[in-house]
């Protein structure tokens, strides 16, 4: 019983850093259309830079929100400079864009930052939580993940910038008519989705080491979260990041072992996109004419 | 009098088939003009044209500045509201953040909110269906909230894309009494693109009659209605 609390605890912590990936995927594919499968490369280059800033004798600290505001700018940066002239690019040659920017990314990760493990730091690895079923670290990670959703929730549904990103996501020309500055909105996309990049590299990088390959199969993850949950729903990419990291810690404790469990995991993404095409919590919308 | 706005040689091209062949047509301040022609006449087309929302050769101007070349984001804020054809409503979101859109380029609070009220007074029933899917609405409810959010942005200039279509004729009635109600008492000037030439005339008190991307007819919408000529060659009735 200890265990399986335990394994539903720590699949709800890797869950949510899917979710976080996952959530940047669907801000992205939300207003263009376009997987930007360079998410999980920009993530890694954020983490490395957390990981310099700490090197340099930045307190953690210092260098969490340092990062998060660096990985904005950056993901403000690539839409404005590189993506933004392929606008009216066809949607392959995107995708190629895409993952030159992947190789790209993670080719810079290993040629500044080199090939080797590196250790990231915990800031709670040393505390002690009281309950000894729950890690600490895995505690910081629900914690923080669940702070930044109810906060970009609060963005997206309270404020007058937060409705009118959703509003360019949902119908660029009129949000045009009521003067919304739509190159912008994707742009600012582009940086909230770096900014949760960011959070997630950062979460991960004390579980399984820093280096660069790191982000590959936590982008995949990713992918196949948004994929469960519906790629157009943010609330069903969270839940499809939870869900997907709760199956896979149980089945890879008690079922086929840790080796099969992405194997599974897709399998099972598969089956549910073969009986709801549009993912688990796919959006219908109520139309009238 | 200066006009409010002024488009001189308007052209326009969907990829190569050339869609307005030199629009001239003039809206003064205060009034509202009527734009008439048959389906595919390009009506629409010189409404985007003048939104900035298509690339054109020709001059427009705005209160004698020229907004040619500018993008639509920017000619908005000048104070020119479109109503575009299909009604541009955010079906996805409800009446109140539909409304709350409108306002998007003055968002203080308390202003937001009496002007909520004021576009209340003409069209009640958006206040029932604040927290509403814009979506689910009736077609005539749509089309309110439609004029609704341009008026949101306190505009000196509405472009309203045929506010008729697709409605029964009593909402339409209704929808072109409140419209007189706005023009005058908001003092905002309207450019109405309508194919129902009737309907348009007896609300304009200018109109300008286009075919095939030209201007052929223009004057007083009175003279229009009692032209026997005009009548029956451009308005069918
Ligand atoms: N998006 C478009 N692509 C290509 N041709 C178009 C497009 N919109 C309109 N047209 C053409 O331009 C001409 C004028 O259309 P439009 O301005 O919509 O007419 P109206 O609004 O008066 O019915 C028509 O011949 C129409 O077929
Ligand atoms: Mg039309």
């Amino acid at each position: 019983m200890d265990l399986l609390i335990q394994q539903i605890f720590s699949g709800l912590a890797t869950g949510s850093i899917y979710a976080s990936l996952a959530l940047a995927l669907v801000m992205i594919f939300n207003s263009t259309n376009h997987i930007n499968f360079a998410q999980g490369e920009m993530a890694l280059i954020s983490t490395y830079f957390a990981w310099t800033l700490i090197a340099l004798g930045f307190p953690y600290w210092a260098a969490f929100p340092l990062t998060i505001v660096a990985s904005f700018a950056f993901g403000v940066l690539v839409e404005r400079l590189l993506i933004r002239s392929f606008h009216n690019a066809p949607h392959l040659s995107l995708v190629v864009v895409f993952i030159g920017l992947l190789l790209a990314f993670n080719a810079l990760a290993g040629w500044i930052w080199g090939f080797l493990l590196k250790e990231f730091p915990s800031p709670v690895r040393n505390l002690n939580t009281g309950t000894p079923l729950i890690a600490a670290h895995e505690l910081f990670v629900l914690c923080v993940t669940l702070g930044l959703l109810a906060v970009l929730y609060i963005f997206f549904r309270f404020t007058t910038l937060g409705l009118a990103m959703r509003a360019a996501a949902l119908n660029p020309t009129s949000a045009r008519l009521v003067g919304i500055r739509v190159g912008w909105m994707l742009a600012l996309g582009w940086g909230l989705a770096g900014a949760l990049g960011a959070v997630a590299g950062m979460l991960v990088a004390p579980i399984v080491y820093l280096d660069p390959s790191m982000m590959i199969g936590i982008l995949l993850y990713a992918f196949a979260s948004a994929m469960l949950g519906g790629l157009n729903n943010p609330a069903g990419a969270v839940a499809g990041g939870l869900i997907f990291g709760v199956v896979e810690n149980l089945v890879g404790t008690y079922l086929i072992g840790h080796e099969l469990k992405l194997t599974f995991a897709l399998i099972v993404v598969i089956a549910v996109l073969l009986i709801r095409p549009a993912g688990l919590f796919g959006k219908v919308i109520v139309k009238r004419v | 009098m200066q006009p409010l706005l002024q488009t001189r040689g308007l052209t326009a091209f969907y990829g190569s088939t050339q869609a307005l062949f030199g629009v001239d047509i003039t809206v003064q301040a205060g009034g509202i003009t009527a734009l008439l022609g048959a389906n595919g006449a390009g009506k629409t087309t010189t409404l985007r044209a003048i939104c900035g929302m298509i690339r054109i050769a020709g001059e427009i101007s705005f209160d004698g500045n020229s907004i040619r070349g500018m993008p639509t984001e920017s000619i908005v804020r000048l104070g020119i509201a479109h109503v575009p054809d299909g009604r541009g409503t955010f079906t996805d979101l409800t009446v109140e953040e539909n409304l709350r859109l409108g306002g998007y380029l003055r968002p203080s609070h308390p202003e937001l909110a009496a002007d909520m009220e004021r576009v209340f007074g003409y069209f009640p029933v958006l206040k029932q269906r604040l927290r509403q899917q814009a979506g689910t609405l009736s077609g005539g409810e749509q089309q309110m909230l439609a004029i609704s959010r341009a008026l949101m942005l306190r505009p000196r200039l509405m472009l309203l894309d045929e506010p008729s279509f697709g409605l029964a004729p009593l909402i339409v009635q209704e929808i072109f009494r409140i419209m007189r109600r706005i023009n005058e008492e908001e003092k905002v000037s309207m450019l109405l693109v309508e194919q129902n030439a009737k309907l348009a005339l007896d609300l304009a008190d200018h109109a300008f009659l286009i075919e095939t991307g030209k201007v052929v007819v223009a004057g007083k919408a009175a003279d229009m209605i009692n032209d026997e000529g005009v009548r029956r060659a451009y308005l069918g009735y």
